[in-house]
């Protein structure tokens, strides 16, 4: 039934993704910066996703202190893999298109430093994960860390915010515009994006189960 | 006198105690901080304007390096004898731990930066006392940042593999918003100017960092002890 579940919606995510790609191709260059700014098109979706990838493990992480059940722990760890490596694509695409827009790959700009800081802050999850043995004391260390790093991100965003910022107004939320069509395709993009998000996850997720099954046959296995 | 902060202050005063017999992260951290600030002298020409206008990136970078060297030990100087257990297991709570142990290391870690400060101010040929109240308050704020993270993280490493590796690496990034604001303020201190109404929100956002996570750590830290 889950198996049905994850297929189903990695269809939608793959079709949804491929008809966007194929509508925004056909849209004529924007005026000032060309064919590259239809990047955005991944690029925004990408870090949307992440941050939401960010809030459901703080929650997963706060669920697992509470209740110490380990399929919040895997949920956690699922979900933070999946928004890092979606940050890490909003990096590149982002540094991409710096590279055709302002000439060079990266600045020290408010957006892109606060998705370095971030990146490195979940980055530093995923290290604290390997370096500790004991399920229970790595889940719990875990998720700890996880909650530190959530609060920090509004910080972070802020107080680079006051510091410098030269990247480009957001089109939705302040500033530019963006033509109907466009909008459309742009709301079924993001929906695609967070489809692949949600797929990743469910895949990682049954790994962590499985490896779960497999640890403990193996403590089995020992004790016999 | 309650009984919390007795509790605390017992604590606070046997880390003090054990770190000042022993002197071994102290003088660690204080040679280290020497060596830093002599390598930056290689880094770039050490002319009094140029040294003023980067003077709080160096001196942060100088403070936070020295001071995880303090704080690895905090928690680490337990381990033997299972020092580490039998203070779990005394009949204070976790908080009454965390808070004096962190207490502890503010004051080693102020005790460094403050022999570092004039340090620099000599070797550079900076005169940084003209706004000195102003200075003292930033750093004592942003030393509290650093040392809160930094105590709940030594405790949360302490007994995993890379201990040393680990802290840094979990602490700066948290750190970045209040190193950021520190090296603004004390750049700009250090110059002679005082905080006004254009860079006082640096000051906010140290004061609110600082109260979050002690909020968030004094919660936390039961969970971090009794998983560990």
């Amino acid at each position: 039934m889950r198996d049905k579940i994850l297929y189903i919606i990695a269809a939608v995510a793959v079709l949804l993704l491929a008809r966007d790609i194929y509508l925004f191709t056909g849209f004529p260059p924007e005026r000032n910066q060309g064919v590259i700014f239809k990047i955005i098109f991944f690029h925004v979706p990408m870090a949307i996703t992440a941050l939401t990838c960010a809030m459901v493990a703080f929650v997963a992480s706060v669920l697992f202190l509470i209740t110490k059940r380990f399929q919040f722990d895997a949920l956690a760890v699922a979900v933070t893999e999946v928004g890092l490596a979606f940050l890490a694509g909003n990096l590149i695409t982002g540094s991409i298109w710096g590279r055709v827009a302002w000439g060079i790959w990266w600045t020290w700009d408010a957006r892109l430093t606060s998705a370095l800081v971030c990146w490195l802050l979940y980055a530093g999850y995923l290290m604290l994960r390997n370096a500790i043995e004991e399920p229970t004391q790595r889940a719990t260390f875990a998720a700890v860390f996880s909650i530190f790093a959530f609060i920090d991100v509004p910080i972070v965003i802020f107080s680079i915010k006051w510091w410098r910022t030269q990247h480009p107004q957001p089109v939705f939320w302040g500033g530019g515009s963006f033509p109907p069509d466009w909008k459309a395709v742009f709301g079924w993009q993001m929906l695609a994006i967070m489809l692949l998000g949600v797929v990743f996850t469910m895949v990682r997720l049954r790994q962590e189960q499985f490896q779960r099954e497999i640890d403990s046959l193996r403590r089995m296995a020992h004790a016999l | 006198m309650t009984a919390f902060v007795r509790q605390v202050l017992v604590i606070m005063a046997k880390d003090l105690r054990a770190e000042l017999r022993t002197k071994e992260a102290i003088n660690a951290s204080l040679s280290f901080a020497l060596v830093v600030l002599l390598l930056f002298s290689f880094a770039f020409d050490p002319s009094e304007e140029t040294t003023r206008e980067i003077s709080g990136g160096l001196l942060w970078i100088v403070f936070a390096f020295a001071g995880t060297l303090l704080l690895n030990r905090s928690f680490a100087r337990e381990l033997n004898n299972d020092c580490l257990d039998a203070l779990i297991s005394a009949p204070i709570s976790g908080a009454a731990l965390f808070l004096g142990k962190a207490l502890a290391n503010y004051l080693l870690v102020l005790a460094v930066e403050l022999i570092a400060l004039p340090l620099f101010g000599v070797f550079y040929n900076v005169r940084w006392t003209s706004q000195f109240w102003q200075l003292m308050m930033v750093i004592f704020l942003a030393t509290w940042g650093m040392t809160v993270t930094g105590t709940i993280f030594s405790a949360l490493t302490v007994n995993i593999r890379l201990r040393e590796v680990m802290l840094p690496i979990l602490n700066f990034p948290i750190l970045i918003p209040a190193l950021l604001g520190a090296m603004q303020l004390t750049s700009s201190l250090v110059a002679g100017n005082p905080i006004t109404s254009a860079n006082d929100s640096w000051l906010k956002m140290l004061i609110g960092f600082d109260v979050m996570y002690t909020a968030v750590s004094v919660a936390l830290v039961e969970t971090v002890l009794v998983g560990g």
